[in-house]
């Protein structure tokens, strides 16, 4: 699908707020209009035709072709449409998202999908710290939607999360769904230490086994028949591989925890 | 109008606004499936004292439920809205959750929500959990099977009870024969249930009686025992009336299955002992739907 193109003419020096670039919000604007939009770079501000290539016309559709990892706040509150994003990310791709689709080709920064509320999120590369996490001193982090991460994630990620999915086909670094208040995080690789740290509800989803903190009960294995078969059912539409049928199994090692709080999340490690 | 030596009488069957629901059951196999939607739908053949009429529409493949188990969708109806609540929550915690291995989905998205799987979940005592999944909550409580997964809520539409035709025979045997080809064709349909049974009704009723408390009373008009002393519907060489009650979601569904129905036992024939197809009615008083045989059947 033909979009709306940005293409970098050359990496910025500075680190860019992207945000006004936005489905929702350059809806009804005209290419001269979006032309003459003002991003914030540093402690400047730079029109958009003086960073990028602009052609195209549905503004429903946006990509970023050349994409640079300084390009922050790609896709923030974004309520429909789409973007692509052809290269690197900075941070803070789809913070406080409510609808839509965001494309990431390459890696992308530090809290990525923070405090997303809806939409999904494909990033085909790495991510930094804290995907689906919560702002610095804020009690939630993603509400709802959907992420899917190809590659490996940073640390922290899922931390406060409080709905939604995040599914992730490569490795987790250390305190994976730490402090999750609830939602559901599937990881096929590996995780880190400290994995569901101080976690309250929620569920872990893990294809490989954790090295797991005393505060985590070993609640024995069990055949899920029913609610496992029906999360993966939700999966199938998804481009990724935890659309295929050979990922799906039903037996599952339960722990709860983490104890040294309210102690209802749980980890589901297959086995 | 006359189909295969059966008479078919000019009258019509009259029906009544309801409210209903599908749910749909599944198990770890079929047969602890149709156990759990056995034990639902028992008890559940009038609204007049059951609080809701209610039976198995159909089973389904592992490919056609929720969780990829077999399965049996269920249709319940009531009178309205407040009685269908009701009995949904009643009759999943008492007949589901406590049936083994089975959980319990809705089998209809949108329309007004019914509590499912709401209240149900104290059960669980604080241990259960509650997960959003394309964009539908399900709650997992712990029990000792291992874990009961019910949706929150199932919809609820406007719905038609009461649709139903009779069928007159020569003896018990013929009417049952032709009331079971009957109904085995109407169970092919959706969206329609035969809550009495074996889909049949072996007592129909009329409204009032000449004791004031009861609401309904026997049929007398069709009660081939009575023929001398009541002012009776039936000719001499009827001995038997079975009745098909038929409640779908819409007329159209309730019209379908009339056709079916009425066509499989015309089907059996004068030679079967089949004399006559006819119709409960009120006169028009109980219900705004009209089901007029010779219509359908032509």
């Amino acid at each position: 699908m033909s979009g709306l193109v940005f293409r970098l003419k050359k990496p910025p020096r500075q680190r860019v707020d992207v945000s006004p670039l936005c489905p929702h919000l350059i809806a009804d604007l005209s290419t001269a209009e979006i032309n003459a939009i003002q991003l914030v770079s540093g402690k400047r501000q730079i029109r958009v035709d003086k960073l990028f290539d602009v052609s195209g016309a549905n503004n429903q559709h946006i990509v970023f072709r050349n994409s640079s990892d300084k390009f922050d706040y790609i896709g923030r509150e974004m309520k429909s449409g789409a973007i692509v994003v052809e290269g690197d990310a900075g941070a803070y791709l789809g913070l406080e998202m409510m609808g839509g689709t965001i494309h990431a080709k390459g890696n992308t920064g530090i809290f990525a999908a923070c405090e997303m509320r809806n939409g999904l999120i494909h990033i085909d590369g790495n991510t930094s710290d804290f995907l689906g996490g919560s702002l610095p001193g804020n009690m939630k982090g993603m509400q709802g939607g959907t992420v899917i991460l190809k590659g490996n994630g940073g640390s922290r990620l899922g931390d406060n999360m409080r709905r939604g999915t995040i599914l992730v086909e490569g490795n987790v670094a250390d305190y994976c769904g730490s402090r999750m208040i609830a939602g559901t995080i599937a990881v096929m690789g590996t995780v880190g230490d400290h994995v569901g740290y101080g976690m309250r509800r929620g569920t872990l989803l893990l294809w490989q086994k954790p090295k797991l903190s005393a505060t985590f009960a070993d609640c024995g294995f069990h055949t899920s028949g029913s609610f496992l078969p029906l999360l993966f059912r939700s999966f199938r539409k998804l481009d990724s591989r935890f659309a295929q049928l050979d990922i799906e199994f039903q037996r599952v090692r339960r722990y709860m925890g983490d104890l040294s709080g309210l102690g209802k999340g749980e980890i589901l490690v297959r086995s | 109008m006359n189909i295969n030596g059966v008479d078919i009488q000019d009258t019509f069957a009259e029906a009544f606004p309801m409210k209903a629901t599908r749910v749909i059951i599944t198990a770890d196999s079929p047969r602890w499936a149709k156990l759990a939607a056995s034990t639902m739908t028992g008890f559940a053949t009038s609204v007049i004292a059951c609080g809701c009429e209610a039976s198995i529409e159909k089973t389904l493949p592992p490919e056609d439920t929720p969780d990829g188990r077999h399965g049996v969708s269920i249709l319940l109806f009531a009178m309205g809205r407040k009685g269908l609540a009701k009995q949904v929550e009643t009759r999943a915690g008492q007949c589901v959750l406590t049936s083994s291995t089975s959980s319990l989905f809705s089998g209809i998205d949108g329309g007004e929500r019914l509590a499912m799987g709401k209240n149900l979940r104290f059960f669980g005592d604080g241990n259960q959990i509650s997960k959003l999944i394309d964009g539908k909550r399900y709650w997992r409580i712990p029990v000792m099977h291992g874990e009961f997964i019910v949706e929150e809520s199932t919809g609820m539409v406007n719905a038609v009870g009461g649709g139903n035709f009779m069928i007159l025979a020569k003896t018990q045997l013929q009417a049952i024969a032709a009331a079971d080809a009957a109904v085995t064709s109407i169970k092919r349909l959706p969206n329609v249930i035969m809550p009495f049974p074996g889909g049949v009704v072996g007592s129909g009723s009329k409204v009032g009686s000449k004791y004031p408390s009861l609401p309904v009373s026997v049929n007398d008009a069709f009660c081939p025992t009575l023929k001398g002393v009541t002012k009776s519907e039936l000719s001499d060489d009827i001995e038997c009336v079975l009745e098909i009650v038929i409640n779908g979601f819409t007329e159209d569904d309730i019209c379908a299955a009339m056709k079916v129905g009425i066509g499989a036992t015309c089907a059996l024939g004068q030679e079967n002992g089949i004399r006559r197809v006819s119709a409960g009615n009120y006169g028009g008083k109980l219900g705004p739907y009209h089901f007029h045989l010779q219509e359908i059947m032509v």
